[in-house]
């Protein structure tokens, strides 16, 4: 490092160079590895689906089965959350969390239990089949609070749209041991058979603290030490069942189904 | 060569360690230190980045114009940094949703900072380059250290494989909570610390 070396134009030519090169070999990384993480993102979420649906231990872990399993017996359909209909979209371009920023295709709630701030206008609903063509389970994206931040998660619905098969969180930053137990198999194995709706037709499921007794159809036992986490898990799942949220698409798909109009 | 490489290797391992003797790059050490596989591939990340920001920036030293060498350093750190990060995504996406603050903070880990500004700006690429590896290793040998304890007693599991059976899944073991917290790590340092310098007398500072 002698100083002869060091005019004005010389350094400004070497940042300049530095950063160049720099900048090429991030953007070089950045562009190549895309595909590659795209289908990780995919493939994490359709893991997900597949594990509300109770596909995944069909499936097996092998990326290519899972692929293969959710392409055979999961549809993917958008939806208008407030009208309750089926609309035109492509579910695999939609990004609820872009959506959400967006002032144009969301909305800042007014009343807003689970705590997301803005509420994107469509959603997507995963119909899934089985070999007949049946629709066996209908699983629903769910986001709200939890302690620290959003929880992202599925729910699968029983055709009946009243059964929980399934309440899978994909993605949280709850505290590990204590919110973090959302990710317990114990826990979410309390979960199927339990009933979202109340004979008024009210979203009365709940965690329940200190345990939920036998015969509560509606309850499953709170996480212990995680009180937070727990009514953020309850206010999410009781917007999401609420008017506000799937409500009147449950209305309408329930309507077409008894009338045998829909598949 | 051959043992002056040795040296510059192994030496950040124990005897001159970024975190228990230099006190270096703690921040992430509390962070990502909750699990093993975590711990392992931030210190994979770390030994990379180190290694070839020390072999990029020794390669242009003597080119570097000391009124910009610093930041110089950190464009050449952050690109990699933002490769490893782009790398990790591609290939390991659960760990890089757990790891990737984490991961992006390596920009600001004084370890890799401190060895391209005393070692790198002085020394031959290979060296460096072996310098850097050094101080990685070093760090990871401090970080899964600590991952061993905080994963085996605050979980009781090991690389999430169950060694420990713990109550809530009808076991033995009541897990601890405050190992499953970033602070515990502070003791567990501080306990290697004294382990060492235990050990290795020579490193007690001198009043």
């Amino acid at each position: 490092m002698s100083n002869s070396k060091e005019t004005f134009g010389k350094t400004v030519g070497f940042v300049f160079i530095v950063c160049v090169v720099c900048a090429i070999l991030v953007s070089f990384s950045a562009v190549q590895l895309k595909p590659l993480q795209v289908a990780n993102k995919l493939l994490d979420q359709q893991t997900k689906i597949l594990e509300a649906s109770k596909l995944l231990e069909a499936s097996g872990k092998d990326p290519k089965s899972i692929v293969a399993t959710f392409n055979k017996y999961v549809e993917a359909k958008m939806i208008d959350l407030a009208s309750g209909e089926f609309i035109e979209g492509n579910p695999v371009l939609f990004d609820e969390r872009r959506n959400a920023r967006d002032s144009e295709k969301s909305e800042k709630l007014e009343n807003d239990p689970a705590g997301i701030n803005r509420q994107s206008h469509d959603a997507v609903v995963y119909l899934v089949h089985d070999d007949a063509g049946v629709v066996k389970t209908i699983v629903l994206p769910i986001v709200g609070s939890g302690l620290w931040d959003l929880m992202y998660g599925y729910v699968g619905l029983e055709a009946d749209l009243n059964t929980i098969r399934s309440v899978v969180y994909s993605d949280h930053k709850e505290t590990p041991g204590l919110g973090a137990e959302v990710m317990n198999p114990k826990w979410k194995a309390l979960w199927p058979g339990k009933k979202v709706y109340n004979e008024a037709g009210e979203p009365v499921v709940k965690l329940v603290k200190g345990g939920a007794k036998a015969d509560d159809i509606h309850g499953v036992d709170a996480l212990s030490g995680a009180t937070l986490t727990s009514n953020g898990v309850t206010r999410t799942l009781q917007f999401w069942f609420s008017e506000q949220g799937y409500g009147p698409f449950i209305a309408k798909y329930r309507a077409a189904n008894s009338n045998g109009g829909m598949k | 060569m051959s043992s002056d490489a040795k040296k510059v290797l192994t030496s950040p391992i124990v005897d001159n360690n970024p975190i228990a003797l230099q006190v270096l790059g703690i921040c992430s050490a509390l962070a990502v230190t909750s699990s093993m596989a975590n711990a392992i591939v931030m210190s994979l990340a770390v030994i990379l980045v180190t290694a070839f920001s020390n072999l990029f920036i020794s390669m242009i030293r003597n080119f570097i114009p000391s009124s910009v060498r610093i930041i110089v350093q950190m464009a050449i750190i952050a690109s990699l940094v933002i490769v490893v990060d782009q790398v990790l995504k591609a290939f390991s996406y659960q760990l890089s949703k757990e790891l990737s603050v984490f991961v992006g903070l390596i920009i600001t880990n004084c370890i890799v900072m401190g060895r391209a500004e005393a070692f790198a700006m002085k020394e031959k690429p290979v060296v460096s380059f072996l310098d850097g590896i050094g101080n990685g290793l070093g760090y990871g040998a401090i970080l899964v250290t600590v991952a061993f304890f905080r994963e085996l007693f605050g979980f009781g599991t090991l690389f999430g494989i169950e060694i420990l059976p713990l109550i809530q899944n009808d076991g033995w073991y009541q897990a601890n909570g405050l190992l499953v917290l970033p602070f515990s790590s502070f003791f567990i340092i501080g306990l290697i610390i004294w382990a060492i310098r235990q050990w290795k007398p020579e490193q007690v500072e001198k009043d």
